[in-house]
């Protein structure tokens, strides 16, 4: 089989790490080989990151460069956008429909644009999701980012139950409950 | 065999574990720091946070020197930290295998410079090994324990963020117990006088030149022979994009970067038509390659910054660049201090006296940009206190009185101490802010001398650093709560106009340490807003203008640290329990 690659964007802090490293866990289960890249350190307080996750037969480079990208998985729309040229023309984007601003714009340096969803599903294939919203209705705000994974979850090619168990073996476990709720709610959008 | 998705630094530490060493001696430092904390899991190996890289490698070598396999990690600004042993224990060897492990930075993802280790290997004559993925990482790394003991050399286990930070699958194996090796005395080899030293001088060489033809053999250099037309010569890594992009391609894979295997390099050389070296950062391989007089491209090709990728050799081998749209121009988003982050509020007094300062290595380089635009200077660990003296000393006591040093605690014990002693001995004046956070911050929360446990997690001895500066004979020292802004403003102020010199340390701990509870949130209320924006300035990230000038203020990101409640002059922002 050809390598799928996985992007996963977002805002320091949101949970991109615990995010790849469910689907890496996902995809090593499944019986494939993985690759996956990280970014820790000075990067990871509040700036714009970035993780890859490839999987396939036989894995050579772990990241996932412009145009190669199967998925992309945005928690916040600025870095979708930031992100977008990384999507194959028939790839898949899910994106929090959230707005953060960064610095340069709290300073007033920079504007946050407007129209980033409708730019973004312009050009490719797109599904937005309101992840807060859901997460505040289940009265776990930090469990957003496990939304985006259960809408995401339709654009790959595991079974449900195989998202489940994987989830339930990567995190913390008082919040497994939450998190499977999480998943659910995302995956029923 | 078990199969495990592992880290680069995780495969290192489990090698670590599987090679049998007993002691591991490091200072954190991104991205090598992962190593040390996943070492705590082997009951095997007594593993250490040391104050800085020159005492790990003294500790490590220590243990060699008495007969167990030892180890040190460190990033590449580190190992040059770490020089001063490292470059004599080239000469005494080793008893115990002894490895280092040097992370480096391509692409600057978290540090102030791009060194590359080969080179530092190259003029310490210390042999090199670099790995291309978790496995290879586990692997080289035991095996370079096996070199080490056979050269009687010290060795180098390079990576690189790339490497340490990709998760691939590794396969497990067991722990093998090298024999105990009893100590010896042996002053020809361990006593580095003249006299012995040019002895031992004359083995380095020898044991880099037998090395090297040995290297024409090593399974860690591997020739991969394909399509004849191109071969490369790549190591690390570079490696992977090349079987990315040029998978039917010639490949020589140099697992053992220093020493090079010269007839090796000729023979693959003479089987293909063009060859091309693919090195990240400097041309350490090509040099040498055309030193030999073997035609070949590199960086005529390829830069010399950042990191590699497979559509750098789609566009310049293939000539088939990968088809992509223009990347969309949006504003940056750099990072920043946390919300409730203690260093904003001190920066945020030092904005409003308009005072400079000459920073430090941790999460406070971030105050050198706007908004807080406090920070002047960043040069390495330790430089801040030793800079800002180098200023008074050139420009005079009343050039520095709006001036201060800033760094933090786990730098200040790293080399920040050995700065404020030269500062007391010659008689400076100067004003230098310890920043205590109560952990080594940004590279992710690992404990030091002052945090009362050890890397394992024990509780231990916590070096009192007020005591310590008093020790020093520094008679105006004070402890400050980093979020009393009254109160720093007015000692700040005092200690400035101070003829000699003071330091104030502010308190406060990393939002981000476990174990700390945020029951409140700071809540702003429109009715008494005045729109004034005072409250906006430190750039707090919970806190955004609304269109009418009034603000919000996220409550998921809010730690109710108050520093937005003090600069409001109006009342209109008040705690409340979330």
């Amino acid at each position: 089989m050809t390598t799928t690659n996985i992007m996963i964007v977002g805002v320091g802090g949101q949970g991109t790490l615990l995010t790849s490293r469910i689907l890496g866990r996902l995809a090593s289960t499944a019986g494939y080989d993985v690759k996956i890249s990280e970014v820790h350190g000075m990067s990871q307080r509040g700036g714009s990151v970035v993780t890859y996750v490839r999987y396939g037969e036989s894995v050579a480079e772990p990241i996932v460069e412009e145009g190669q990208a199967d998925v992309l998985i945005a928690f916040e729309r600025l870095e979708a956008l930031r992100y977008l040229h990384f999507v194959k023309k028939d790839g898949t984007v899910i994106v929090n429909d959230q707005r953060m601003d960064p610095i340069t714009v709290v300073t007033g340096q920079a504007e946050y644009p407007e129209g980033i969803i409708e730019k973004i599903q312009s050009r490719r294939k797109t599904l937005v999701v309101d992840a807060m919203d859901v997460a505040l209705k289940i009265g776990s705000p930090k469990s957003f980012n496990v939304v985006v994974l259960g809408a995401a979850a339709k654009s790959m090619s595991y079974t449900r139950e195989q998202w489940i168990e994987v989830i339930k073996n990567t995190v913390p476990p008082k919040t497994i409950d939450k998190n499977l709720e999480a998943f659910e709610a995302g995956y029923s959008m | 065999m078990e199969q495990k998705i592992m880290l680069g630094n995780e495969a290192i530490a489990r090698g670590a574990y599987e090679a049998g060493v007993k002691v591991s001696s490091a200072y954190p430092g991104t991205p090598s720091t992962e190593i040390s904390e996943n070492l705590v899991q082997y009951d095997e190996i007594y593993a250490e946070w040391a104050p800085n890289e020159k005492v790990a490698v003294e500790v490590a070598s220590g243990a060699s020197i008495s007969g167990v396999r030892s180890m040190a990690c460190m990033k590449h600004v580190g190992l040059n930290v770490a020089a001063d042993p490292l470059f004599t224990m080239s000469y005494i060897g080793v008893k115990g295998g002894m490895v280092l492990v040097v992370a480096d930075d391509p692409g600057m993802y978290s540090s102030q410079n791009e060194q590359d280790t080969r080179m530092v290997g190259r003029s310490g004559m210390i042999p090199v090994v670099e790995p291309s993925d978790s496995q290879e990482a586990k692997d080289f790394f035991k095996y370079a324990f096996d070199l080490s003991e056979k050269y009687d050399t010290p060795m180098i286990l390079r990576t690189t963020t790339r490497l340490a930070h990709s998760q691939g699958l590794v396969t497990l194996e067991e722990r093998c117990e090298p024999n105990d090796i009893p100590y010896e005395r042996d002053i020809q080899k361990h006593v580095m006088m003249p006299a012995m030293a040019i002895k031992r001088h004359l083995h380095v060489e020898k044991r880099l030149n037998d090395m090297a033809l040995d290297a024409c053999d090593m399974p860690i250099n591997k020739v991969e022979m394909g399509d004849t037309s191109i071969g490369f010569i790549t190591c690390g890594i570079a490696y992977q994009y090349v079987k990315e992009v040029c998978p039917e391609a010639s490949v020589l894979k140099l697992g053992l970067v220093n020493p090079l295997p010269r007839k090796l390099i000729e023979d693959f050389a003479s089987k293909v038509d063009r060859l091309v070296i693919f090195e990240e950062l400097e041309p350490v391989i090509e040099e040498q390659v055309k030193s030999w007089g073997i035609a070949c491209e590199g960086k005529e090709l390829f830069t010399r910054q950042g990191e590699y990728s497979a559509n750098m050799l789609r566009k310049a081998i293939l000539n088939k660049p990968a088809e992509v749209d223009e990347a969309e121009q949006v504003p940056a988003r750099p990072p920043i201090l946390c919300p409730g982050c203690p260093h904003r509020s001190v920066y945020s007094v030092l904005n409003k006296l308009k005072i400079h300062a000459a920073g430090d290595i941790g999460c406070y380089t971030l105050g050198a940009v706007a908004p807080l635009s406090v920070v002047d200077t960043t040069i390495c660990m330790g430089s801040s206190i030793s800079s800002l003296h180098g200023m008074e000393k050139a420009k005079g006591k009343e050039f520095i009185k709006n001036w201060v040093a800033v760094i933090g605690d786990s730098t200040f014990l790293h080399t920040g101490v050995n700065s404020l002693m030269n500062m007391v001995y010659n008689k400076a004046t100067g004003t230098v802010i310890i920043l205590d956070n109560s952990t080594t911050g940004m590279t992710g929360h690992q404990d030091h001398a002052a945090t009362g446990k050890t890397l394992k997690g024990e509780p231990t001895y916590a070096i009192n650093i007020y005591n310590l500066i008093k020790a020093m004979g520094i008679e105006h020292v004070y402890e400050i709560n980093a979020f009393d802004t009254a109160e720093l403003e007015t000692v700040i102020k005092r200690e400035q106009e101070r003829d000699e010199v003071s330091v104030i340390i502010t308190k406060s701990p990393c939002v981000l340490l476990k174990g700390q509870k945020f029951p409140d949130k700071c809540v702003p209320l429109s009715d008494k807003c005045k729109k004034c924006g005072a409250c906006l300035r430190p750039g707090c990230p919970a806190l955004t203008k609304n269109a009418d000038g009034t603000i919000s203020i996220d409550e998921t990101m809010c730690n109710a640290c108050g520093l937005c409640m003090q600069l409001c002059k109006f009342g209109a922002i008040v705690k409340e329990a979330k």
